[in-house]
């Protein structure tokens, strides 16, 4: 019986394009995060929004319904830093020679000619007006195996420069650019990438100098645009500057911090930069989980736990710091969660088919499967300013869910079935990938 | 019996660390700016409170029989790259706009090497890539704080800059030292880069105050840009922020002096300045310091013309001098520099002192904290267990603003632990490694069908 419903939907989906009037999930457990657990509630799905959630909710005449006994269903989980949905470029794309033809306009965006002797006047690997939004491309291959790994939205970033650019907030529904954007732009992709020696900026030092001076730039160009529509009449007017435009339309930005001094680093750059922030990376964050809490910058966490390169000497003989952070980092989000700091979780260089197992692995160390799961929803929603739609099983938000025969973080439980904007997908068996060693790792920190 | 030696030599210390009183006592102590007796010194806060022959030892305090041993103020090193994450921003011949202090990292093991060797105090430069560098930091060796703790707080702003073969030959695309492109290639083109940043920065300096005149006559005004690169440059032209200039060759440094006093400004020291005995009346009239090595030459072309009696020579001239480490590994030996001076030049004991800890401190502009043994200045003490003039002399303790963060029996007792903390953790990651590739993963090795075939 449930099968027929379930191919009956499908078929449903199929033919109508999208969702049915409305789905009712009956009988399941509900992680509905900003509310209570529900041991046996029912979703009511329609139109593309959740319209009620609870224990004893009336279930419309026109709704289809789903006994989901003995399914868990979790508001849908988010990567919260990611390049799914971009066209793929190689993974250091950011100096090509300057002859050479851009591969692609993402490319040509990223290479504003440059003369050699460049100072904090110029504008090197800065590429902060690009928007993710603008350059989906909803065949990317990846969108499904991301969601068939149990994922309803990503948050992607152009990944390449020192200002990479806007991200968007994403649902993987891969079928209409329009329809996957949830939110646009959520922030900006900072690196501290160095390019050489040759060019500014060339060291870590050098990318701080300019951020800093790109920052104070727009806070000039703010207050020179002000004045100027104040008095435009006998005044010159300030040139049009698109990578302060770009920077001052970012609602926050993306600082990378890996162990604990880089940490304090951007902690501290952050709070002299005036813009709000966030962090990525920190798999030190255990030891400075009082800090970020004090800070109230929220991080997200990369679910690539480190490990021992598969190419080491194996008489090379690591420092008992490396070998710590290789045992501690897993317990980072159990740390930051007691200190009260806020974090999400992004999948990192982690294959998505693995995400699950990584955050088992945080689970283990510490932390609560509650807090595990609102990491990956509702903060990872209020880090870019969407829970008000996003994150959580509530009346009026998105539908986005996934439903689990047992443990989201039991990697051998299946994912049965994963409901993007009210629309039911199947996880696909996993193909192949082709080329993830070429992929450039967002937050992969050097 | 030895082993309750060593915990009751423990117990204090470890007593101590809840309070902030200490005396060490039946040392002989070399003050440097006070001469040399045979007694005590009392920390208090963190600061000498005492420093005499006969202390009083006040309730509760820690006691250090210092019985056989030397104390001398924590040596100074007036050019260090340690502890920071980057050194040389390349690509551009004014790096005025990066600094140390975004980069410091407190997790460097050579600060606590440096420690090792009695230094307590440094100035990280940027590196000589530049006609005009980068920003530098004087440091504290406070090891195990964080990067914001290692700052020496309220030490004046120092800024770098480089004459002659480094910042002629860097920044090109092929790396350091490769036939490059940057301007300059020459020592009249570094002159020539150095005047046209003080012109912008003069230029820069006017906007300011036209803007602030504008502000002095109630007329709307929006502030100027920033300019990173420009600020600190003021600084210098205002006496706000000292320059440490890397050089060699005695045309050089005669040069920066004419365009230091063409501009106004001083140049607080030399650095290396290997062929300063050539010009040492022209760097005593300008008031400028000079920081050298003992007998470290002929790396390369401008370091040939050198002798071992450049800091004497200087000193005699009336030259304030220092010695520099300038290495990782110089610094923890920085005694041992000093005491070359005596063989080389004729310098006396205290002469010879003064050039790794009064005379940096006077360079830097630190020396009302620290530099010497006097009352009313931190307590950076460096312990030697023989005249730290001598060769064979190994450092005992280190303190920092009377905290002890050097103390070589601890060291010595601690590596057993660690080591077997290290083996346990080792073990631990191996087991799990082994856990974890005991199930392989299915797709890990499988071989690419066609692309995008399955969907």
């Amino acid at each position: 019986m449930k099968h027929l419903i379930v191919s009956l939907l499908a078929a449903a989906t199929l033919s109508f394009g999208q969702a049915p009037g409305a789905i009712a999930l009956r009988g399941a457990r509900i992680f509905t995060v900003s509310g209570p657990v529900l041991e046996k509630g029912t979703v009511l799905i329609r139109n593309g929004l959740i319209e009620a959630v609870g224990e004893s909710i009336d279930i419309p005449k026109d709704a289809w319904v789903v006994d989901a006994q003995g399914v868990t269903v979790y508001p849908g989980p988010i990567d919260a830093l990611s390049t799914v949905g971009l066209p793929e470029t190689p993974a250091t794309p950011a100096a090509p020679p300057r002859s050479e033809t851009p591969a692609s306009p993402r490319a040509a965006a990223q290479e504003p000619a440059m003369p050699l002797e460049q100072g904090p006047e110029f504008r090197p690997f800065t590429t902060t007006w690009v928007r993710a939004a603008d350059l989906l491309n909803p065949g990317d291959r990846h969108i499904e195996e991301t969601r068939s790994a149990g994922f309803t939205s990503v948050v992607t970033f152009p990944s390449s420069g020192i200002f990479a650019g806007e991200g968007a907030f994403l649902n993987l529904s891969g079928e209409k650019q329009g329809r996957m954007v949830v939110a646009s732009p959520v922030g900006q992709y900072v690196t501290l990438t160095t390019h050489s020696f040759g060019t500014y900026p060339g060291s870590l030092m050098g990318v701080i100098a300019y951020i800093r001076q790109l920052s104070l730039d727009a806070d000039y160009y703010r207050v020179a645009l002000q004045d100027y529509a104040a008095h435009p009449a006998g005044h010159r007017r300030p040139s049009y500057d698109r990578a302060v435009e770009g920077l001052l339309e970012s609602p926050r930005l993306l600082l990378p911090a890996e162990d604990a001094k880089q940490i304090a680093r951007m902690l501290r750059f952050a709070d002299e930069l005036k813009h709000p922030a966030v962090l990525y990376g920190c798999h030190e964050a255990y030891k400075v989980a009082d800090l970020i809490a004090k800070s109230k910058v929220p991080v997200l966490i990369n679910l690539k736990w480190p490990e021992r390169s598969k190419d080491a000497d194996p008489d090379q003989e690591e420092s008992l710091r490396t070998l710590e952070l290789r045992d501690r980092a897993p317990s980072a989000p159990a740390a930051l969660d007691k200190a009260g700091a806020r974090f999400a979780f992004y999948s990192g260089g982690t294959a998505p088919k693995d995400v699950r197992k990584a955050l088992k692995h945080a689970i283990d160390a510490g932390l609560s499967e509650a807090a595990a799961v609102r990491a990956l929803t509702l903060n990872a929603a209020e880090i870019y300013g969407v829970a008000d739609r996003a994150g959580s099983i509530a009346a009026g938000k998105i539908a986005n869910l996934v439903l689990v025969k047992g443990s989201y973080f039991d990697e051998n439980a299946k994912i049965d079935s994963i409901y993007i904007d009210g629309v039911r997908y199947e996880p696909v068996p996993e193909a192949p990938p082709p080329d993830r060693e070429s992929r450039s790792t967002p937050g992969g920190i050097e | 019996m030895r082993r309750v030696a060593t915990l009751l030599l423990l117990f204090p210390l470890l007593a101590a660390a809840a309070g902030t009183t200490t005396v060490i006592q039946n040392a002989t102590v070399l003050t440097v700016t006070r001469g040399t007796y045979h007694g005590s010194i009392l920390i208090r806060d963190g600061k000498i409170a005492e420093a005499g022959e006969k202390v009083q030892v006040p309730e509760g305090a820690r006691v250090i029989d210092a019985t056989g041993q030397y104390v001398m103020p924590g040596i100074i090193d007036c050019h260090s790259h340690i502890a920071a994450d980057s050194i040389n921003e390349g690509a551009v011949a004014v790096s005025s706009m990066v600094g140390i202090e975004d980069v410091i990292n407190p997790d460097d093991i050579d600060i606590y090497r440096a420690l090792a060797g009695g230094v307590t105090t440094a100035n990280i430069l940027h590196g000589s890539a530049n006609p005009i560098g980068g920003k530098c930091t004087v440091m504290k060796m406070r090891w195990g704080k964080d990067a914001q703790g290692l700052v020496f707080e309220g030490a004046m702003p120092g800024i770098k800059f480089a004459l002659g073969e480094n910042p002629k030959r860097s920044g090109s695309p092929g790396g350091f030292g490769a036939p490059g492109l940057r301007y300059p290639a020459s020592r009249m083109g570094v002159e020539d880069v150095i005047r046209e940043a003080f012109t912008q920065a003069r230029a820069y300096q006017q906007e300011w105050r036209d803007y602030q005149a504008k502000l002095d006559r109630h007329e709307q005004a929006i502030p100027p840009r920033r300019d990173l690169k420009l600020e600190p440059l003021v600084e210098v032209l205002e006496g706000k922020r000292y320059v440490h200039a890397h050089c060699y060759r005695a045309d050089e440094i005669l040069m920066l002096l004419r365009v230091a006093d063409d501009f106004g400004f001083k140049v607080r020291t030399l650095q290396h300045v290997l062929e300063g005995y050539k010009v040492a009346k022209e760097i005593a009239a300008h008031g400028t310091g000079a920081s050298t090595f003992s007998d470290w030459w002929a790396y390369k072309a401008e370091a040939y013309d050198a002798i071992p009696y450049n800091a004497a020579i200087m000193v005699r001239k009336g030259v304030l001098v220092s010695l520099n480490s300038d290495s990782a590994e110089l610094m923890r030996h920085l005694n041992t520099e000093a005491a070359k001076t005596m063989k080389y030049g004729g310098l006396n004991e205290t002469e010879a002192l003064s050039l790794i800890t009064i005379n940096p401190a006077r360079q830097m502009g630190i020396e009302q904290r620290v530099g010497s043994i006097e009352p009313g200045k931190d307590a950076d003490l460096t312990i030697f267990d023989q005249h730290p003039l001598s060769n064979y002399a190994k450092v005992e303790r280190v303190f920092i603003d009377g905290e002890l963060y050097f103390d070589r029996q601890k060291d010595l007792e601690e590596r057993a632990t660690k080591e077997a903390r290290k083996k346990a953790l080792l073990d631990k990651l191996k087991a799990q490694e082994k856990k974890d590739t005991k199930k392989p993963e299915p797709s890990a090795d499988k071989k690419e069908e066609t692309p995008g075939a399955v969907q």
